[in-house]
């Protein structure tokens, strides 16, 4: 069964390969198609020679008058050896974008994490408490909550704060940028200034997570409660608790899972919101500045890491389902 | 009442229904047409009803403000710079004299026009391809399927936002065939399971054997019985798309100056929210009142529409599982506002 297990996982795995390889390139095309390297270089003041320029645009491998498919191969000839090509001030992408991801996984895996949690267990709470005071109330922040986009969420956390700020007349939410610049002190003050920079970002995402995740959680666990097995369950003499999350929550989170990975969809794209409103030096904010430079290889470095991401939540999503559903493991 | 209505996919009542039996007329009663009934229970949901009319205070603002207003959105007025709410600028003017009033109604008919056509479009087209997909099987299927696994890996903002250095100069009708070609993967996916039972159905082999074309059969016969869905996730779309719209005017990506939108107001009035309140709020508020509204209306018209679905107030310890589609739709949903990227 294990083995069973594994095979539809490889199998999946193997699609997920094709499909990042296929969105990168995608990618690479488009930008390429899009932007204008060339006006980056050109538009300067005194604009440098046109020999210069060529040379520079050349040495990145963006020059547009080598045909596209050359530079294509050139670029995917680097990629598979792991090295990403240069950006447009021709800088290294591969040194750009390491310390880069560990400040957007920071905020992408705590921010996910607070939102699932929170969200299954508010909405678990909802279900067993339908139509008490707790449930309506739930209910109306949600919607209001899921109404919200992201980029004002983040507008209105940082303008609370501020004036929490001013109020008291002490910092005392610092939320730009990922630490204090410039701070001493021992390491514990270091982690616990980093902790607080962290919270309005992760409070960001994790809100709309945690309203939108909480409703369905709510309507699958109600479906659930009714049903015989667990009336089953409690007449073997389980407690309603044990027969509630034992019986209940395993069933009720198996189509949440699909959630969970399409959610992820939005929590990048989300990220890159709150990265730029908190000033983060992170991959989405990157991604973003890309964009405004006409930087191909740097925009193509994002999408690959967005892939991988969406992809990975995905394939866990995938295994989540194969463990808590024995079904899927049987066919 | 005897019925002869095609027995309806997965419970939802579709089509013409409820035309009795020729010869047997329920003395007395007139029926509703099913579109009357719609209405009715949409508006006997409170907060559906609540819903609508906000949405139509919202279409009046966006559509009848900037002509009752005596300012052009872009009219600078070099008289009153930043000034609050009085009774020449109704909600204040911006650092360069602009009036704040009109601006905010200008930018919600942007957004909602925007809105209302990408959600039509990406609703015809997640119909189109995902009936598609279902009913020739095969290769289509697979063709149609892969595409939309590669487009809900790459984030349709992201596409959006590498193509917009191109499309700055092209107007806001080409964001909303972006937005619309991006947006309608998850929709397509449901529809094309639900055809997949639809299409085994006596009266659509009936057409075939009659000798109808695909694509006739398609629209006249498999279509209409997910008509209902469609109706549900368009409205549900026309607030994604807004919240699409405004993420990418937020970065400019979107909509470019000197027009205005939600997002690119809210962009660009973000940091005077402290000090100039009267700038920030009225354009933050438009754009949440108008989603909680969309949202509202939504969920109003699945309960109104799917008998099966029964959200908020009327759902009951059921056991029932919820079927595969619901938790597409689901999916849809998520994905569109979670990360406001649709």
């Amino acid at each position: 069964m294990v083995f069973r297990m594994i095979r539809f996982l490889a199998r999946r795995l193997g699609y997920y390969v094709v499909l990042v390889f296929l969105a990168t390139s995608l990618t690479y095309f488009l930008a390429s198609a899009s932007f204008s390297p060339r006006s980056v270089y050109a538009d300067r003041n005194p604009a440098p020679a046109a020999a210069v320029i060529d040379a520079k645009l050349d040495h990145i491998g963006v020059n547009d008058k080598t045909p596209l498919v050359v530079r294509y191969g050139h670029w995917l000839g680097d990629a598979v050896q792991g090295n990403l090509g240069q950006t447009i001030q021709d800088k290294s992408v591969n040194d750009a974008f390491w310390p880069r991801l560990g400040v957007s996984l920071r905020l992408l895996l705590v921010g996910s994490v607070i939102g699932i949690v929170v969200g299954v267990l508010v909405g678990v709470w909802n279900a067993i408490r339908q139509y008490r005071v707790s449930d309506r109330v739930s209910a109306v922040v949600s919607i209001v909550l899921i109404s919200t986009p992201v980029f004002l969420t983040a507008v209105f956390l940082k303008i609370g704060a501020t004036k929490l700020n001013q109020d008291t007349g002490t910092q005392i939410i610092n939320f730009t940028g990922e630490a204090t610049p410039g701070l001493s002190g021992s390491w514990l003050d270091l982690l616990a200034d980093r902790g607080v920079h962290l919270l309005l970002p992760t409070i960001s995402i994790a809100l709309g997570l945690i309203a939108i995740y909480s409703r369905y959680q709510r309507a699958t666990m109600l479906d659930v409660l009714g049903s015989d097995f667990l009336r089953t369950a409690r007449a073997k003499g389980l407690t309603k608790r044990q027969a509630t999350f034992k019986h209940g929550l395993r069933t009720a989170l198996i189509p949440m899972t699909t959630l969970f990975a399409y959610g992820f969809l939005g929590i990048l794209t989300g990220a890159t919101f709150t990265e730029k409103i908190f000033g983060w030096n992170g991959l989405g904010a990157w991604f973003i500045d890309a964009v405004g430079n006409n930087d191909v290889n740097a925009v193509t470095a994002y999408t690959l890491f967005a892939a991988v991401v969406v992809l990975l939540a995905g394939f866990l999503a995938d295994t989540m389902t194969a463990v808590l559903d024995p079904r899927v493991r049987r066919s | 009442m005897t019925d002869t209505r095609i027995e309806p996919v997965d419970g939802t009542t579709v089509g013409r229904a409820d035309t009795p039996l020729p010869g047997t007329p329920e003395p007395g009663r007139k029926q509703r047409s099913r579109f009357v009934q719609t209405v009715v229970r949409v508006f006997m949901n409170r907060g559906a009803g609540l819903g609508t009319v906000v949405i139509v205070l919202l279409f009046a603002f966006a559509f009848i403000g900037p002509l009752v207003s005596p300012w052009g959105f872009s009219q600078i007025d070099y008289t009153a710079f930043t000034q609050p709410p009085s009774g020449t600028h109704w909600f204040g003017t911006n650092g360069i004299g602009q009036d704040v009033f009109t601006q905010t109604a200008r930018g919600m008919q942007k957004s909602l026009l925007i809105g209302l056509l990408v959600a039509v479009f990406s609703t015809a087209l997640a119909a189109l391809a995902g009936a598609a997909a279902g009913y020739f099987g095969g290769w289509t299927d697979r063709l149609v399927m892969f595409f939309v696994d590669l487009l809900l890996v790459l984030p349709s903002f992201l596409i959006i936002a590498i193509i917009s250095p191109r499309i700055q100069n092209s107007g806001w009708i080409v964001l909303v065939v972006l937005i619309a070609a991006f947006g309608w993967m998850v929709t397509a996916r449901v529809v094309r399971s639900m055809t997949l039972s639809v299409k085994e159905r006596e009266f659509v082999r009936a057409a075939r054997y009659m000798g109808i074309g695909p694509f006739r059969i398609i629209v006249r016969h498999i279509l209409p019985n997910v008509a209902s869905f469609l109706i549900i996730d368009g409205t549900i779309q026309v607030g994604a798309a807004v919240l699409s719209e405004t993420s990418l005017s937020y970065f400019g990506f979107g909509v470019q100056t000197p027009d205005v939108s939600l997002g690119t107001l809210i962009a660009q009035n973000q940091d005077s929210a402290l000090t100039y309140p009267w700038l920030f709020y009225p354009a933050a508020g438009a754009l949440v009142v108008f989603a909680i509204a969309a949202n509202l209306v939504g969920d109003g018209l699945r309960d109104a529409l799917d008998p099966t679905s029964a959200t908020g107030k009327r759902q009951k310890r059921t056991g029932r599982k919820r079927d595969q589609n619901q938790a597409a739709v689901d999916a849809a949903t998520i994905t569109t506002q979670a990360g406001a990227g649709a």
